[in-house]
């Protein structure tokens, strides 16, 4: 059992857990992700590590209540445990010198991206940072962010916080204006799929995180498989982060979308039930 | 833990043997019919997840045992790979005492429940039975008494927990709680050490949880077979992946001498055919742990799979007899193997394949997978299949597949379970660059004692295999113990 020592809401829908977990806490590097279940019954799901403090033997995860899990997750409170949590697993993110960097976080997104920020910035690189959202309340970390970011751009959907606008109206907003030498972009498929898309046309290095479904996470059932230049790749071991200009993002989205309809029945249920 | 063959003959010239001999004249033991194991009927099980096989009664066991002709040289021991005395077990059944008979299993195997159950028997200790080499008759059922004397033992309530030898204190870790990994702690816990299995997944069992069906072998049997370890003074711990959550650097500090690596299956292997990735497109790996250890198909459960009503299972092996029969068993109208060569060449046991005819399942041998096909949502609704021949015998030995040109056509499906085979877990090579590995990803050993290229690092089962059975998985096992105990001695404890 894995104890939540503190809680944060950041919105409605999305919440941070401090949980107890001083292996992983000690070995994680930016990049990785765990694998997290809850209950006997629960589903593993994996989720990239926010933070981690190894003195205090924690880590940080940012959940967004899509469904069952995430909700079951999102409702513990401090005090409460998580089930099962398995990590670090992955490949940690190649962190070096390049120059400057654009780092760009949609919605949740941003959460894994911040230890990334962190690391670039004292790898000694330029970091732009744009976070984008869909509204105010879902604008998370920016303070966190401010720390490490020589300039960081917001966008919202709806113009309630920042600038009016998607991602990619940001990220192309900083390339026009300074050199840039490679991106990172986090956030749901469809974002990280139009972030890719841009910077192809600028001709820029981008790496993505991916967010595949998952079962065992270790390399065993290859759910999680995914076609990065023709081809097929785990993103469980070989990533999560893939070069973007390579991604097959509508296989990847197909693929993310194999359960929907079973998913949006389960969470019907579910939500009569609490 | 090597046994002397002269304990064989010791055993075998006690007075109680000598009188169970005397007993029936051997032309009356040769005379009898081999027993046929008791079987849910097959329309009824091809929609339950109960066991197919319903084990032997006592009195079925006691005269299945008497067939045994107690040989002065039992032949059936040398096709054990963890060298069960065979006569031994066979002979305390027909005695009645089927407690010590059980005992008799557990001192060289420490999962004789799991053994009974899914050891392939007819090509090991069976195969080597008096009956088979020299009478041309079926093998005595040693599988189904095996199975019979420890599901006795379970049911009784007196579990026998071997005895260990007085604590020495020395740390050994196991990695993986599979087949291997849980037959090298026995022994290791029988030496005297202070073992500690490190388990990546949530739950203890590896494959005999994720992987093998509930109606093969019942997880609560596995469970059981945990326990009893447990009481032995093993210790467990889930969610600990070797290399990530802890590195062996950082155990070694930690006070482990020695390990032996059990982690089983990895990557599993597709065939690189346009569509392969499609949604409805699963490996075996990833249909059977949905099913088995996260119970998908059931209701409560949080962990969804996808129901199809035409399944395709790609591959002729045990994992695939299991896939298609547990699409069966979800409620499919078509359920398919289909397998590139032809039944004689089949690698899966005998009895699985007879099974799953049984149940209803259509075995499209001959055939191999060219295309996959996806309706507008990206799921699969179609699937292109080659026709093939059979050619000259390749490296396997088996005859190798050719295409008939133009032979292609389409069968309709909705889900397609690949098994094909999987590569090594990469998770341990890759986190100690010096481990010596072959051009396959399986970790190098001296076949002996299972020792790695890096001396405390000692390993078996799949990781070094490749792929292979149970039995074999806990053969390594037993071995790599001897092995461990062996480097402890000359060089640990020397210090």
């Amino acid at each position: 059992m894995y104890r939540i020592v503190d809680k944060e809401i950041f919105s409605d829908n999305v919440v941070k857990l401090e949980i107890h977990a001083p292996r992983i806490a000690k070995k994680r590097k930016a990049g990785h992700f765990v694998i997290v279940k809850t209950g006997d019954k629960g589903e593993r799901i994996p989720l990239t590590i926010a933070q981690a403090d190894p003195s205090k033997g924690t880590i940080t995860l940012v959940i967004q209540k899509v469904g069952v899990t995430s909700h079951k997750i999102a409702r513990l409170n401090k005090g409460d445990s998580i089930t099962d949590v398995a990590g670090p697993l992955g490949q940690a993110t190649h962190i070096e010198n390049v120059g400057t960097v654009l780092c760009a976080g949609g919605g949740v997104g941003i959460a894994p991206l911040l230890p990334i920020v962190e690391a670039m910035k004292k790898k000694g690189n330029k970091v732009m940072t744009v976070l984008a959202a869909r509204s105010k309340d879902l604008v998370i970390l920016e303070d966190q962010m401010k720390l490490f970011s020589d300039e960081i751009v917001v966008m919202t959907d709806d113009g309630s916080y920042g600038n009016k606008g998607l991602v990619t109206q940001g990220m192309e907003e900083v390339i026009k204006k300074t050199k840039v030498d490679q991106v990172i972009a986090i956030g749901p498929a469809i974002m990280m799929k139009y972030a890719s898309l841009l910077t192809k046309k600028y001709n820029i290095p981008t790496l993505v995180s991916l967010n595949s479904i998952m079962v065992d996470g270790t390399g065993m059932c290859g759910a999680c498989r995914v076609s990065v230049g023709g081809e097929t790749k785990f993103v469980c071991v070989d990533g999560p982060e893939f070069d973007g200009h390579e991604v097959d993002f509508d296989e990847l989205l197909s693929r993310l979308g194999a359960y929907k309809e079973e998913e949006a029945v389960a969470y019907q249920n579910y939500l009569k039930t609490i | 833990m090597a046994i002397n063959p002269d304990y064989f003959k010791e055993e075998r010239n006690k007075e109680w043997r000598i009188q169970l001999r005397q007993g029936i004249k051997n032309k009356e033991r040769v005379s009898r019919e081999r027993i046929k194991m008791p079987e849910q009927d097959p329309d009824v099980r091809n929609k339950n997840s109960k066991e197919v096989n319903l084990g032997l009664s006592e009195k079925q066991a006691v005269t299945e045992s008497q067939r045994c002709i107690d040989c002065p040289d039992p032949t059936c021991i040398t096709g054990c790979p963890v060298e069960i005395n065979i006569p031994e077990f066979i002979k305390y059944i027909e005695a009645g005492d089927f407690l010590s008979s059980a005992r008799v299993l557990k001192q060289t195997n420490s999962l004789p429940a799991v053994c009974g159950r899914v050891c392939p028997q007819e090509v090991q200790c069976e195969v080597q039975c008096f009956y088979v080499k020299k009478m041309n008759k079926p093998a005595v059922a040693i599988g189904h008494l095996e199975r019979f004397a420890a599901d006795y033992e379970r049911s009784s309530g007196k579990i026998f927990v071997p005895e260990t030898a007085e604590k020495n204190n020395i740390k050994v870790g196991i990695i993986g709680s599979g087949p291997g990994g849980l037959t090298a702690a026995g022994d290791l816990a029988k030496y005297g050490y202070d073992v500690k299995v490190f388990e990546a997944l949530h739950e203890l069992g590896g494959v005999l949880k994720y992987g093998i069906p509930e109606f093969r072998l019942p997880n609560d049997i596995v469970d059981v077979e945990i326990d009893n370890l447990r009481k032995m003074g093993v210790s467990f711990v889930t969610n600990f992946i070797v290399g990530k959550t802890a590195s062996f650097s950082d155990l070694k500090k930690e006070g482990f001498v020695a390990f032996f690596v059990a982690s089983g299956a990895g990557l599993p292997r597709f065939m690189n055919v346009p569509g392969e990735n499609y949604v409805g497109i699963f490996s075996a790996n990833e249909y059977l742990t949905r099913v088995n250890l996260m119970n998908a198909a059931k209701q409560d459960f949080d962990t969804p799979v996808l129901f199809g009503k035409k399944v395709a299972v790609i591959g002729g092996g045990n994992t695939a007899m299991d896939s298609v029969r547990t699409a069966k068993r979800l409620g499919a109208e078509r359920s398919m193997i289909i397998y590139r060569r032809s039944f004689e060449e089949m690698p899966a046991r005998i009895e699985e394949i007879k099974h799953a005819e049984e149940e209803g399942i259509e075995f499209l041998n001959l055939n191999s997978p060219v295309e996959y096909y996806a309706d507008k949502n990206g799921r699969v609704n179609r699937m292109k299949v080659q026709k093939m021949k059979l050619g000259e015998p390749d490296k396997s030995g088996r005859r190798r597949p050719i295409p008939v040109e133009g032979s292609e056509y389409d069968i309709d499906v909705d889900l397609v379970v690949v098994s094909v085979g999987v590569s090594p877990n990469p998770l341990i090579p890759k986190s100690l660059p010096e481990l010596k590995v072959t051009k396959w990803g399986t970790i190098e050993v001296n076949p002996d004692n299972m020792q790695s290229s890096i001396p405390y690092i000692f390993a078996g089962g799949d990781i070094v295999r490749g792929g292979a059975t149970v039995i074999l998985a806990m053969g390594d096992g037993r071995k790599a113990a001897a092995g461990m105990h062996d480097y402890i001695l000359k060089t640990v404890k020397k210090k």
